[in-house]
């Protein structure tokens, strides 16, 4: 057996083309699975991360407690929260959150603070409240660095919702699991090729938004990374 | 599951052998690809701190095999080293270190003031000698950060080995799923966060002796 025989054995099954296990289905499972951890993830982190941000209160906080997150199994948050919830969507998304809130938190914080004083006096002195500071200067001078966090969020997001298919969700991971359990490399190939191609493109959209959807003034003044 | 409890200390305490035995090969399997990640990381740097032009498209790169789904790439690799195989594991974990090590190598060297090189030139170090001597020490807070980041990382990644058959700790967490019973999963969350913080503490220690003179190290961004 070869890569070749294997990928054409893979996408040659009717089970590929149309059903639970089609490749468009599972693709649609792990996207909808990491769109709605990051949507929790966001609505916690991101408002979170700019108040702290623009006071400065509990940064050393955060930067040490993102830090030290990066150390929990997330393999381990998964089977411990479906054993504790049951099998479910809410089960999975718990950890999936908790895994990507950290670097949203980190981002909105530092995007927040490296905001040029000199701006943020300026708007103070034109009369600007403090939440239009935050919102009207501070917000937009901190989007590089959310879109930053946001896709090393996304792509660890899509990772571990690989591994989510070991306690019975959809999902690219199902292939990979049901091929391991099976030994059916075909498909576990198949299924591992899929993900990587999935990361790598969300790599790139984040790239492209990166480039093209920030305002032109931020653009400028983007710092390489 | 209803009458449960979270962890029977019971099971702890008949297994503690067990617990170490696991323990010890998750220390190899997620450590050693970060040592020999530095090992390469060094020159790997050395050569990009020379040659921009080779830094721009190695970056790329390492920043799309960091992005790879760690599973995904284990599998990929069981054909060639097969199933619950420590190499299936250390590999992939050795290319994720070189990925967050590769940019802080880089920064630690570009990070030596222009003066300071001049100066080392000016008492006649040679290019080795000085980058022994002065190059390479300044650079360590730089490198301890991207070691502590590639270590806790790689400890954390390792467990997903046992879904190959292959992952120290991570056992406990197949272990337990498959007998509705969560001791060993909580068992094994516990040692894996004691590892990470042990080594942490090892390399802050480190840091201080081999670098007293730097008080804050710099944030490394992944």
């Amino acid at each position: 057996m070869n890569w070749l025989s294997w990928l054409s054995d893979f996408i040659g099954s009717p089970d590929r083309r149309s059903g639970p296990d089609s490749i468009l289905n599972r693709i649609a499972e792990h996207l909808a699975l990491s769109a709605e951890a990051l949507f929790y993830a966001s609505l916690l982190a991101i408002p979170l991360g700019l108040l702290i941000g623009y006071t400065g209160r509990g940064v050393t906080f955060v930067t040490a407690t993102a830090g030290a997150t990066r150390a929990l199994p997330t393999l381990g948050l998964v089977t411990l929260a479906v054993l504790l919830a049951g099998v479910g969507d809410t089960a999975v998304l718990l950890p999936l959150v908790a895994l990507a809130a950290p670097p949203l938190l980190v981002a909105a914080v530092e995007g927040v603070r490296d905001t040029d004083p000199d701006v943020r006096d300026a708007a103070r002195g034109v009369g600007m409240t403090h939440r239009q500071v935050l919102l009207g200067v501070c917000l937009p001078s901190a989007l590089p660095a959310l879109l930053a966090g946001l896709r090393t969020a996304t792509v660890q997001v899509i990772a571990t919702a690989t591994v989510a298919a070991y306690v019975g969700l959809g999902g690219l991971g199902r292939y990979v699991i049901d091929g391991l359990a099976t030994r059916d490399y075909a498909v576990t190939v198949g299924g591992a090729l899929l993900v990587v191609l999935l990361a790598v493109a969300a790599q790139l959209f984040f790239a492209l938004l990166a480039r093209y959807a920030l305002p032109p003034g931020i653009r400028a003044q983007r710092r390489p990374d | 599951m209803d009458d449960e409890p979270l962890v029977r200390w019971y099971w702890i305490g008949d297994h503690l052998g067990y617990l170490g035995g696991l323990l010890a090969d998750h220390a190899v399997i997620a450590l050693v690809p970060v040592l020999i990640g530095l090992l390469l990381a060094l020159p790997l740097g050395l050569a990009c701190a020379r040659f921009p032009r080779l830094y721009q498209p190695l970056a790329a790169v390492f920043n799309i095999v960091y992005a790879l789904p760690s599973l995904a790439v284990f599998v990929v690799l069981i054909p060639y080293t097969g199933l619950a195989t420590r190499a299936t594991v250390m590999i992939p974990l050795t290319f994720y270190a070189l990925a967050v090590l590769l940019p802080t190598t880089v920064d630690g060297l570009r990070a030596v003031p222009e003066p300071v090189r001049q100066a080392a030139t000016a008492m006649g170090y040679g290019p080795w000698h000085r980058l022994a001597a002065v190059e390479l020490p300044a650079s360590v807070p730089y490198l301890v950060a991207g070691v502590r980041v590639a270590a806790v990382s790689s400890i954390s990644l390792a467990s997903v080995g046992a879904l190959v058959g292959r992952g120290g700790l991570g056992y406990l967490f197949i272990d337990g799923f498959q007998r509705t019973f969560p001791t060993p999963i909580v068992a094994g969350i516990v040692l894996i966060a004691v590892l990470a913080l042990a080594t942490d503490v090892v390399l802050v220690t480190a840091r201080r002796l081999l670098a007293p003179w730097a008080v804050r190290e710099k944030a490394v961004t992944r």
